[in-house]
Protein backbone atom coordinates (compact mmCIF):
# COMPACT_ATOMS: atom_id res chain seq x y z
CA UNK A 1 0.00 0.00 0.00
CA UNK A 2 2.81 2.29 -0.35
CA UNK A 3 2.58 5.58 -1.95
CA UNK A 4 -1.31 4.28 -1.94
CA UNK A 5 -3.58 7.45 -1.30
CA UNK A 6 -6.99 6.36 -1.63
CA UNK A 7 -8.65 6.37 1.41
CA UNK A 8 -11.36 4.85 0.50
CA UNK A 9 -10.33 1.38 -0.45
CA UNK A 10 -7.80 -0.05 0.89
CA UNK A 11 -7.63 -3.53 0.40
CA UNK A 12 -5.79 -4.95 3.32
CA UNK A 13 -4.94 -8.62 3.96
CA UNK A 14 -7.90 -9.95 6.42
CA UNK A 15 -9.87 -6.81 6.19
CA UNK A 16 -13.35 -7.29 7.46
CA UNK A 17 -15.41 -4.93 5.52
CA UNK A 18 -18.24 -5.69 7.99
CA UNK A 19 -16.29 -3.39 9.87
CA UNK A 20 -14.61 -1.20 7.48
CA UNK A 21 -15.55 2.51 7.78
CA UNK A 22 -15.18 3.84 4.27
CA UNK A 23 -17.15 7.09 4.12
CA UNK A 24 -16.91 8.59 8.15
CA UNK A 25 -14.51 9.33 10.97
CA UNK A 26 -15.31 9.43 14.48
CA UNK A 27 -14.59 11.00 17.35
CA UNK A 28 -15.11 9.54 21.00
CA UNK A 29 -17.69 10.98 23.67
CA UNK A 30 -14.27 13.35 24.98
CA UNK A 31 -13.08 14.44 22.09
CA UNK A 32 -16.59 15.43 20.87
CA UNK A 33 -16.74 17.36 24.21
CA UNK A 34 -13.68 19.07 23.88
CA UNK A 35 -14.06 20.33 20.36
CA UNK A 36 -17.61 21.28 21.15
CA UNK A 37 -16.34 23.40 24.06
CA UNK A 38 -13.20 25.07 22.04
CA UNK A 39 -15.33 25.91 19.35
CA UNK A 40 -17.63 27.86 21.38
CA UNK A 41 -15.18 29.43 23.31
CA UNK A 42 -12.89 30.37 19.74
CA UNK A 43 -16.39 32.04 18.52
CA UNK A 44 -17.03 33.95 21.23
CA UNK A 45 -12.99 34.69 21.42
CA UNK A 46 -12.39 33.72 24.91
CA UNK A 47 -9.30 31.91 23.35
CA UNK A 48 -7.56 32.08 20.37
CA UNK A 49 -6.93 28.82 18.19
CA UNK A 50 -2.88 29.49 17.51
CA UNK A 51 -2.23 29.94 20.92
CA UNK A 52 -3.86 27.00 22.29
CA UNK A 53 -1.59 24.70 19.75
CA UNK A 54 1.09 26.43 20.89
CA UNK A 55 0.44 25.24 24.51
CA UNK A 56 -0.20 21.74 23.50
CA UNK A 57 3.26 22.31 21.50
CA UNK A 58 5.00 22.81 24.75
CA UNK A 59 3.68 20.08 26.84
CA UNK A 60 3.21 17.33 23.86
CA UNK A 61 6.44 15.68 24.43
CA UNK A 62 5.61 15.19 28.13
CA UNK A 63 2.87 12.44 27.51
CA UNK A 64 3.47 9.94 29.96
CA UNK A 65 6.18 7.26 28.78
CA UNK A 66 6.49 6.76 25.32
CA UNK A 67 5.15 3.28 25.31
CA UNK A 68 6.79 2.77 21.67
CA UNK A 69 10.23 3.98 22.53
CA UNK A 70 10.50 0.32 24.89
CA UNK A 71 9.33 -1.67 22.13
CA UNK A 72 11.46 -0.42 19.83
CA UNK A 73 14.02 -0.91 22.27
CA UNK A 74 13.07 -4.83 22.59
CA UNK A 75 12.96 -5.24 19.32
CA UNK A 76 16.72 -4.25 18.93
CA UNK A 77 18.00 -6.10 21.56
CA UNK A 78 15.94 -9.34 20.81
CA UNK A 79 15.24 -10.70 17.42
CA UNK A 80 12.92 -13.08 18.19
CA UNK A 81 10.36 -10.65 19.58
CA UNK A 82 11.32 -7.88 16.68
CA UNK A 83 10.15 -10.91 14.22
CA UNK A 84 7.11 -11.19 16.20
CA UNK A 85 6.60 -7.77 16.24
CA UNK A 86 6.99 -7.28 12.24
CA UNK A 87 4.10 -10.19 12.39
CA UNK A 88 1.66 -8.92 14.45
CA UNK A 89 2.42 -5.68 16.60
CA UNK A 90 -0.42 -5.67 18.24
CA UNK A 91 0.06 -9.14 19.91
CA UNK A 92 3.92 -8.42 20.58
CA UNK A 93 3.20 -4.81 22.14
CA UNK A 94 0.60 -6.86 24.35
CA UNK A 95 3.45 -8.68 25.68
CA UNK A 96 5.26 -5.42 27.10
CA UNK A 97 1.28 -4.16 27.79
CA UNK A 98 1.59 -1.70 25.69
CA UNK A 99 -1.48 -0.91 23.67
CA UNK A 100 -4.44 0.68 23.01
CA UNK A 101 -8.24 0.50 23.39
CA UNK A 102 -9.78 -2.78 21.46
CA UNK A 103 -10.37 -3.28 17.94
CA UNK A 104 -7.05 -1.35 16.44
CA UNK A 105 -4.56 -3.22 14.79
CA UNK A 106 -0.64 -1.61 14.89
CA UNK A 107 1.29 -2.75 12.06
CA UNK A 108 5.35 -1.78 12.26
CA UNK A 109 7.51 -1.00 9.74
CA UNK A 110 10.90 -1.61 9.50
CA UNK A 111 13.06 0.99 8.30
CA UNK A 112 16.28 -0.39 6.73
CA UNK A 113 19.34 0.63 4.66
CA UNK A 114 17.22 0.23 1.44
CA UNK A 115 13.76 1.60 2.96
CA UNK A 116 12.60 4.30 5.29
CA UNK A 117 8.89 4.55 6.60
CA UNK A 118 6.77 7.62 6.85
CA UNK A 119 3.53 7.75 8.28
CA UNK A 120 0.72 10.37 7.65
CA UNK A 121 -2.52 10.99 9.16
CA UNK A 122 -3.44 11.33 12.83
CA UNK A 123 -5.76 14.03 11.93
CA UNK A 124 -8.73 12.10 13.51
CA UNK A 125 -8.92 8.91 16.39
CA UNK A 126 -6.66 7.34 14.40
CA UNK A 127 -3.01 8.06 15.99
CA UNK A 128 -1.74 5.38 17.95
CA UNK A 129 -1.53 7.71 20.57
CA UNK A 130 -1.12 4.86 23.62
CA UNK A 131 2.11 3.94 21.81
CA UNK A 132 3.59 7.14 20.32
CA UNK A 133 2.22 9.54 22.88
CA UNK A 134 0.55 12.86 21.54
CA UNK A 135 0.54 13.56 18.21
CA UNK A 136 2.78 16.60 17.33
CA UNK A 137 0.72 19.65 16.37
CA UNK A 138 2.14 19.77 12.65
CA UNK A 139 1.26 16.14 12.15
CA UNK A 140 -2.72 17.02 12.17
CA UNK A 141 -2.08 19.81 9.56
CA UNK A 142 -3.16 19.25 6.14
CA UNK A 143 -0.11 20.71 4.51
CA UNK A 144 2.38 18.24 6.36
CA UNK A 145 0.00 15.14 5.44
CA UNK A 146 -0.70 16.32 1.83
CA UNK A 147 2.92 17.38 1.20
CA UNK A 148 4.22 13.76 2.72
CA UNK A 149 2.66 11.93 -0.01
CA UNK A 150 3.69 14.19 -2.97
CA UNK A 151 7.52 15.18 -1.27
CA UNK A 152 8.04 12.56 1.36
CA UNK A 153 12.20 13.60 0.94
CA UNK A 154 11.05 17.44 0.96
CA UNK A 155 8.98 17.07 4.10
CA UNK A 156 11.82 14.83 5.75
CA UNK A 157 14.57 17.52 4.57
CA UNK A 158 12.33 19.87 6.58
CA UNK A 159 13.01 17.96 9.78
CA UNK A 160 16.66 18.14 8.86
CA UNK A 161 16.25 14.22 8.58
CA UNK A 162 18.09 13.57 5.14
CA UNK A 163 18.33 9.80 3.91
CA UNK A 164 20.87 9.02 1.35
CA UNK A 165 19.31 8.95 -2.35
CA UNK A 166 19.23 5.21 -2.61
CA UNK A 167 16.89 4.87 0.22
CA UNK A 168 12.93 4.63 -1.10
CA UNK A 169 10.81 6.25 1.21
CA UNK A 170 7.44 4.37 1.66
CA UNK A 171 4.65 6.21 3.21
CA UNK A 172 1.83 4.53 5.10
CA UNK A 173 -1.59 6.06 5.86
CA UNK A 174 -3.46 4.85 8.79
CA UNK A 175 -7.45 2.95 8.25
CA UNK A 176 -10.13 3.30 11.08
CA UNK A 177 -8.71 -0.31 12.04
CA UNK A 178 -4.92 -0.24 10.46
CA UNK A 179 -2.47 1.96 12.48
CA UNK A 180 1.08 1.94 11.97
CA UNK A 181 4.44 2.73 14.00
CA UNK A 182 7.91 2.73 12.68
CA UNK A 183 10.91 0.58 13.79
CA UNK A 184 14.19 2.50 12.85
CA UNK A 185 17.49 1.56 12.25
CA UNK A 186 19.08 1.09 16.01
CA UNK A 187 22.45 3.82 15.91
CA UNK A 188 25.61 2.67 15.20
CA UNK A 189 27.70 2.77 18.59
CA UNK A 190 25.25 1.58 20.88
CA UNK A 191 26.37 -2.23 21.47
CA UNK A 192 26.99 -1.24 25.22
CA UNK A 193 23.83 -0.05 25.64
CA UNK A 194 21.33 -1.39 27.78
CA UNK A 195 17.60 -1.71 27.03
CA UNK A 196 16.87 1.09 28.96
CA UNK A 197 19.27 3.17 27.84
CA UNK A 198 18.37 2.23 24.22
CA UNK A 199 14.80 3.40 24.50
CA UNK A 200 16.22 6.73 25.64
CA UNK A 201 17.20 7.38 22.17
CA UNK A 202 13.96 6.49 20.54
CA UNK A 203 12.34 9.84 19.97
CA UNK A 204 8.69 9.80 18.94
CA UNK A 205 9.79 11.56 15.43
CA UNK A 206 11.53 8.36 14.71
CA UNK A 207 8.42 6.26 14.95
CA UNK A 208 6.30 8.21 12.86
CA UNK A 209 9.62 8.47 10.32
CA UNK A 210 10.27 12.18 10.23
CA UNK A 211 13.25 11.63 12.42
CA UNK A 212 16.04 8.84 13.26
CA UNK A 213 16.60 8.06 17.10
CA UNK A 214 19.20 10.11 18.83
CA UNK A 215 23.08 9.06 18.90
CA UNK A 216 24.17 7.85 22.21
CA UNK A 217 26.62 11.22 22.22
CA UNK A 218 23.63 13.28 21.34
CA UNK A 219 21.60 11.57 24.44
CA UNK A 220 18.27 11.95 24.72
CA UNK A 221 16.22 14.26 23.25
CA UNK A 222 13.26 15.59 24.12
CA UNK B 1 1.60 31.07 39.83
CA UNK B 2 1.13 31.50 35.79
CA UNK B 3 0.89 27.61 35.22
CA UNK B 4 -1.28 24.96 37.35
CA UNK B 5 -0.03 23.12 40.39
CA UNK B 6 0.03 19.61 38.42
CA UNK B 7 2.60 18.76 36.15
CA UNK B 8 0.66 17.81 33.05
CA UNK B 9 0.68 14.05 31.52
CA UNK B 10 -1.49 13.74 29.07
CA UNK B 11 -3.02 9.88 28.34
CA UNK B 12 -4.60 11.02 25.36
CA UNK B 13 -5.06 13.96 23.32
CA UNK B 14 -8.38 15.38 24.65
CA UNK B 15 -6.89 15.56 28.12
CA UNK B 16 -4.07 17.96 26.39
CA UNK B 17 -6.81 19.86 24.64
CA UNK B 18 -8.30 20.54 27.95
CA UNK B 19 -5.87 21.41 29.83
CA UNK B 20 -4.45 24.06 27.27
CA UNK B 21 -8.18 25.05 27.30
CA UNK B 22 -8.08 26.01 30.87
CA UNK B 23 -4.92 27.25 30.79
CA UNK B 24 -6.10 29.51 27.84
CA UNK B 25 -8.60 30.50 30.11
CA UNK B 26 -6.57 31.22 33.01
CA UNK B 27 -4.69 33.40 30.85
CA UNK B 28 -7.78 35.26 29.57
CA UNK B 29 -8.54 35.98 32.92
CA UNK B 30 -11.26 33.89 33.04
CA UNK B 31 -10.43 32.65 36.69
CA UNK B 32 -7.30 32.75 39.11
CA UNK B 33 -5.66 29.20 39.81
CA UNK B 34 -6.86 29.47 43.37
CA UNK B 35 -10.33 29.85 41.95
CA UNK B 36 -9.60 27.00 39.51
CA UNK B 37 -8.48 24.55 42.60
CA UNK B 38 -11.40 25.54 44.47
CA UNK B 39 -13.71 24.82 41.08
CA UNK B 40 -12.03 21.62 40.94
CA UNK B 41 -12.37 20.75 44.37
CA UNK B 42 -16.13 21.13 44.39
CA UNK B 43 -16.48 17.83 43.02
CA UNK B 44 -13.41 15.88 43.50
CA UNK B 45 -9.84 16.37 44.72
CA UNK B 46 -8.05 14.40 41.76
CA UNK B 47 -6.48 17.74 40.01
CA UNK B 48 -4.82 15.68 37.05
CA UNK B 49 -8.07 13.61 36.11
CA UNK B 50 -8.92 15.56 32.94
CA UNK B 51 -12.30 14.66 32.77
CA UNK B 52 -12.40 16.03 35.60
CA UNK B 53 -10.73 19.10 34.61
CA UNK B 54 -13.32 19.05 31.52
CA UNK B 55 -16.68 18.86 33.59
CA UNK B 56 -15.32 21.13 35.72
CA UNK B 57 -14.52 23.83 32.71
CA UNK B 58 -17.80 23.46 31.05
CA UNK B 59 -19.44 24.01 34.82
CA UNK B 60 -17.35 27.23 35.10
CA UNK B 61 -18.09 29.08 31.87
CA UNK B 62 -21.42 28.08 32.30
CA UNK B 63 -21.93 29.33 35.38
CA UNK B 64 -20.38 32.64 33.91
CA UNK B 65 -22.86 32.88 31.54
CA UNK B 66 -20.47 32.18 28.66
CA UNK B 67 -22.05 29.03 27.36
CA UNK B 68 -25.11 27.37 28.19
CA UNK B 69 -25.50 23.05 28.78
CA UNK B 70 -27.68 23.30 25.52
CA UNK B 71 -25.52 25.23 23.65
CA UNK B 72 -22.53 22.88 24.78
CA UNK B 73 -24.92 19.45 23.73
CA UNK B 74 -26.14 21.08 20.37
CA UNK B 75 -22.57 21.54 19.59
CA UNK B 76 -21.12 18.29 20.52
CA UNK B 77 -23.81 16.40 18.41
CA UNK B 78 -23.04 19.15 15.69
CA UNK B 79 -19.36 17.72 15.50
CA UNK B 80 -20.46 13.90 16.05
CA UNK B 81 -22.23 14.43 12.68
CA UNK B 82 -19.58 16.35 10.58
CA UNK B 83 -17.17 13.70 11.93
CA UNK B 84 -19.50 11.21 9.89
CA UNK B 85 -19.80 12.95 6.82
CA UNK B 86 -16.33 13.87 6.84
CA UNK B 87 -14.11 11.01 5.20
CA UNK B 88 -11.29 9.04 6.65
CA UNK B 89 -8.19 11.42 6.54
CA UNK B 90 -9.36 14.52 6.36
CA UNK B 91 -9.81 17.10 8.97
CA UNK B 92 -13.16 17.34 11.05
CA UNK B 93 -14.65 20.52 10.52
CA UNK B 94 -17.93 22.02 11.92
CA UNK B 95 -18.55 23.35 8.58
CA UNK B 96 -18.99 19.30 7.37
CA UNK B 97 -21.79 19.23 9.28
CA UNK B 98 -24.73 18.02 6.74
CA UNK B 99 -27.36 18.95 9.87
CA UNK B 100 -26.21 22.65 9.95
Amino acid sequence: MAQDHDHHHHAHPGDDHAHDHPHGSELSPMELRVRALESILVEKGYIDPAALDTLIETYETKVGPHNGARVVARAWVDPAFKARLLADGSAAMRELEVGGRGGEHMVVVENTPEEHNLVVCTLCSCYPWPVLGLPPVWYKAPPYRSRAVIDPRGVLAEFGTVLPAETRIRVWDSTAELRYMVLPMRPPGTDHLDEAALADLVTRDSMIGTGLPSSPDQGARA
Amino acid sequence: MSRPPEPPVFAAPWEAQTFALVVSLHDAGLFTWSEWAAALGRSGHRTTDYALWLETIEALIAERGLTSEAALDERRAAFARAAAATPHGQPILLENDPGA
